[in-house]
């Protein structure tokens, strides 16, 4: 199963790094990891995406409290939230296809965001399965260059990113 | 101007600020400001080492006699990175020690200047923490927070890399009181509803167990173990780095579990219904094949690190906090019991497979290591307060067998890294930081030349160390392994060997070569006789194996004892 964690850490020099080189040191399985500062200055915030399956999450939970810098760690898996992930993707679009690519880009809601005279690329901000969709959908049309952020994820309502409480209990 | 100071001053007079006393180094071009400076603070001993690899051991030692931080020093570049094996041991071993590098100007960094090395990024996964100070207005607080962070919680090693720029420029320093460090909150008091649970599992179980580990020599706690184990009448097993938390002349002491554990800790462990394990973190040297560790067992895991609860062995009742705190807490309301079947048992097990005293005595008069060990392990005791130093091998577990430790923070080794060569730096660490005790450094032949060269840092420091080098001509662990497990191909291990006793004569130290046993007491007594430091090379039965043994792979209870291949 995968799991979607919430970090935030001090925005000291390095502490991207010193999560990351964790991750391998460990042998944990990055999913996903997407990094960029929050509300408060001075503080980043990390959304990261692991597989319960492969990877140890509680572990990854209490290794990643041990670096200095590191603020708070939620698993938000089980939490209701709204989920995010950007991708870009040039496909190969020639006259005959365009209005076809168009309309497909109209159901999904995607925008495109340039025209040359045999391709075009798209950009999707939507929760990840619907990113898995439109990818698969687009597919056919050849796909010449795609990339996608991974994941960013907030918790909805009042709460500020909740997750499990146990680490702290421990 | 005069409230100003260069980085170099401020690094001083911030070690001074933590209490430093002495520090373990050696200089060279990145780190010469902080060398200029300190001579102007005599407040500071340096020691100069022969190695940089030395000086982090050293800080080690002194860190683990003294219980204060250990302190090392050294150049950028090839300085630092001869720091490396000894901050790894210290990651290993949770050993609270600051080490200082220098490192090139700040303009110079990353253009690959003369001696540059990226320190912060090497020792990153082998430090609690560190730091690249580039700006002398942050050294205060860099030292502060690094002191703080080494020494609480689980302690550990902290780097601090110093730009040459940032220890030559001045400023008026700001010493901070307090350190900030809101992601850093080590939990020292255990969660009560845990404890509670813990009690009542103690209430219930048939056959428990205490497995003490270096936890409750770093949290202090050993009046409390000891507390615990005589009311409830629970026995006690200390692993390799929990050894002195628990006086072994105590009917309730075990002895050592694991690898090279005695077979009555590894068979207790594997019938016992509840393991509370204080302060140990589950090595595999001590659980062996962890699926069938311990299977009838309910677990109590009481550790400072969260990140050890669960990591490798399955825990039912979680105790995150300090030992002794743990411990106090669980005292306050754990009601008196019994377990004298269940000890019975265990001595009967030990009755037949007698540990310290029994072993296979070839009927030559060849020398045996273990008969320097029992007659060491009877002087010292009788001699007074003594601190012990091992190496890496056969030896290391001789000594931690057959040596009845009866006494906190006497016994000093590598265990986690394993480290060869950390016996005789560490030796003189524990001998500044205890300038009145008998200090000894007990290393094979192989390790000893590992850092031979601080002979002449012994000798230069006028330290009285004691050193004992058991030769049996082979790296001995390995060469026991390739019989054991490689069809005796002694490949790599046989030892050409100088003579010790000469080379510590060209260091300006006397030495003694024994190769009868009936020398052995009084080579340890002239040891004693002598005021300053002293070798004795012990030139032992060049092909004994350490026992029993568990197979690397195989479960605790597959122990291969004295009578070969023995499955008890
Ligand atoms: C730095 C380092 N290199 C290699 C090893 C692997 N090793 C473990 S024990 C051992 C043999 C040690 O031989 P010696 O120092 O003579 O001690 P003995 O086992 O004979 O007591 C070796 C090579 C190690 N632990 N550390």
């Amino acid at each position: 199963m995968k799991h979607t964690l919430v970090a935030l850490m001090q925005d000291r020099p390095g502490v991207l790094n010193r999560v990351v080189s964790l991750f391998r040191r460990r042998g944990f399985n990055i999913e996903s990891l997407s990094v960029g500062h929050t509300e408060t200055p001075g503080v980043s915030r990390m959304t990261i995406v692991v597989d319960g399956s492969q990877t140890n999450v509680e572990q990854v939970i209490k290794q990643l409290y041990r670096l200095i810098e590191v603020l708070k760690v939620s698993d938000v898996t089980h939490d209701p939230t709204v989920a995010r992930e950007l991708v870009m993707v040039k496909v190969h679009a020639p006259a005959s296809r365009r209005a076809e690519i168009n309309s497909l880009a109209t159901v999904f809601e995607a925008r495109i965001v340039d025209v040359a005279h045999d391709s075009m690329i798209l950009e999707l901000c939507a929760n990840p399965d619907k990113v898995e969709n439109f990818i698969d959908l687009v597919r056919p049309f050849g796909i010449r260059e795609m990339l996608r952020t991974g994941r960013v994820a907030m918790v909805r309502g009042a709460h500020a990113h909740a997750g499990d409480p146990y680490v702290k209990v421990a | 101007m005069s409230d100003t100071r260069t980085g170099a001053q401020i690094m001083c007079e911030a070690l001074i600020r933590e209490g430093v006393e002495v520090l373990f180094g050696y200089p060279g071009g990145a780190i010469m400001p902080f060398y200029h400076a300190l001579p102007e603070y005599p407040q500071l001993r340096h020691v100069l080492v022969r190695h940089e690899q030395a000086a982090g051991h050293m800080a080690e030692g002194y860190a683990r006699a003294s219980g204060k931080v250990g302190v090392c020093v050294a150049t950028s570049g090839p300085g630092a990175t001869n720091l490396v094996t000894a901050i790894a041991d210290a990651m290993m071993d949770s050993v609270p020690i600051v080490a200082i590098t220098g490192q090139v100007a700040a303009q110079f960094i990353g253009k690959d200047a003369f001696q540059e090395t990226d320190v912060t990024g090497i020792t990153q996964p082998i430090t609690k923490h560190n730091y690249l100070v580039t700006d002398v207005a942050d050294l205060a607080y860099v030292f502060k927070e690094a002191f703080h962070i080494a020494r609480t919680g689980r302690p550990g090693p902290v780097l601090i890399d110093v730009a040459k720029n940032a220890q030559q420029a001045r400023t008026v320093p700001q010493w901070p009181d307090r350190v900030n460090l809101p992601g850093y909150k080590p939990t020292y008091e255990g969660n009560r509803r845990q404890i509670r649970e813990a009690i009542r599992l103690i209430g219930a179980a048939q056959k428990p167990l205490i497995l003490a580990g270096r936890g409750v020599l770093e949290a202090g706690a050993m009046a409390e173990l000891r507390e615990l184990a005589e009311r409830t009448g629970i026995p006690v097993i200390t692993t390799l780095h929990g050894i002195g938390c628990f006086p072994e002349n105590h009917p309730l002491a075990l002895g050592m579990p694991g690898m090279h554990g005695w077979v009555h800790n590894n068979r207790a462990i594997q019938e016992c219904d509840l393991l509370i394990n204080i302060g140990s973190r589950f090595d595999d040297r001590v659980t062996g094949k962890t699926s069938t560790f311990a299977p009838h067992a309910k677990i109590i895991h009481i550790d400072i690190d969260p990140s050890e609860i669960g990591k490798n062995i399955r825990v039912d009742v979680p105790i995150v906090g300090d030992a002794q705190n743990v411990l106090r807490a669980m005292l306050e309301e754990l009601p008196p019991r019994e377990c004298r079947a269940w000890v019975e048992h265990i001595y009967r097990i030990r009755e037949q497979h007698m540990p310290r005293q029994q072993y296979t005595r070839p009927d030559t008069d060849m020398f045996m290591p273990h008969d320097f060990f029992t007659v060491f392990s009877r002087i010292i005791n009788e001699r007074g307060p003594y601190r012990v130093c091992t190496d890496v091998g056969q030896h290391q577990m001789w000594a931690a067998q057959l040596i009845e430790w009866r006494h906190p923070y006497t016994h000093i080794t590598s265990g986690g890294l394993g480290t060869m060569g950390f016996a005789l730096p560490a030796a003189i660490g524990v001998q500044i930081a205890c300038p009145d005790e008998t200090v000894w450094a007990v290393a094979g032949d192989g390790g000893f030349q590992m850092n031979i060269q601080e002979l002449a840092t012994i000798r230069q420091e006028r330290l009285p160390v004691k050193i004992a080098i058991i030769n049996n001509g082979y790296l001995g662990m390995v060469r026991q392994w390739q019989e054991l497990f490689h069809e005796r191909r002694y490949s790599a291990t046989p030892l050409w060997n100088p003579d010790f006793v000469k080379v510590a004569e060209a260091y300006g130290i006397p030495g003694i070569c024994v190769t009868h046993q009936s020398q052995v007491e009084d080579a340890i007594n002239a040891a004693y006789a002598t005021d300053g430091p002293i070798l004795l090379e012990f030139q032992v039965e060049r092909e004994v194996n350490v026992y029993p043994m568990v197979a690397p792979g195989a479960s605790i209870h597959e122990m291969i004892t004295e009578s070969p291949m023995e499955v008890v």
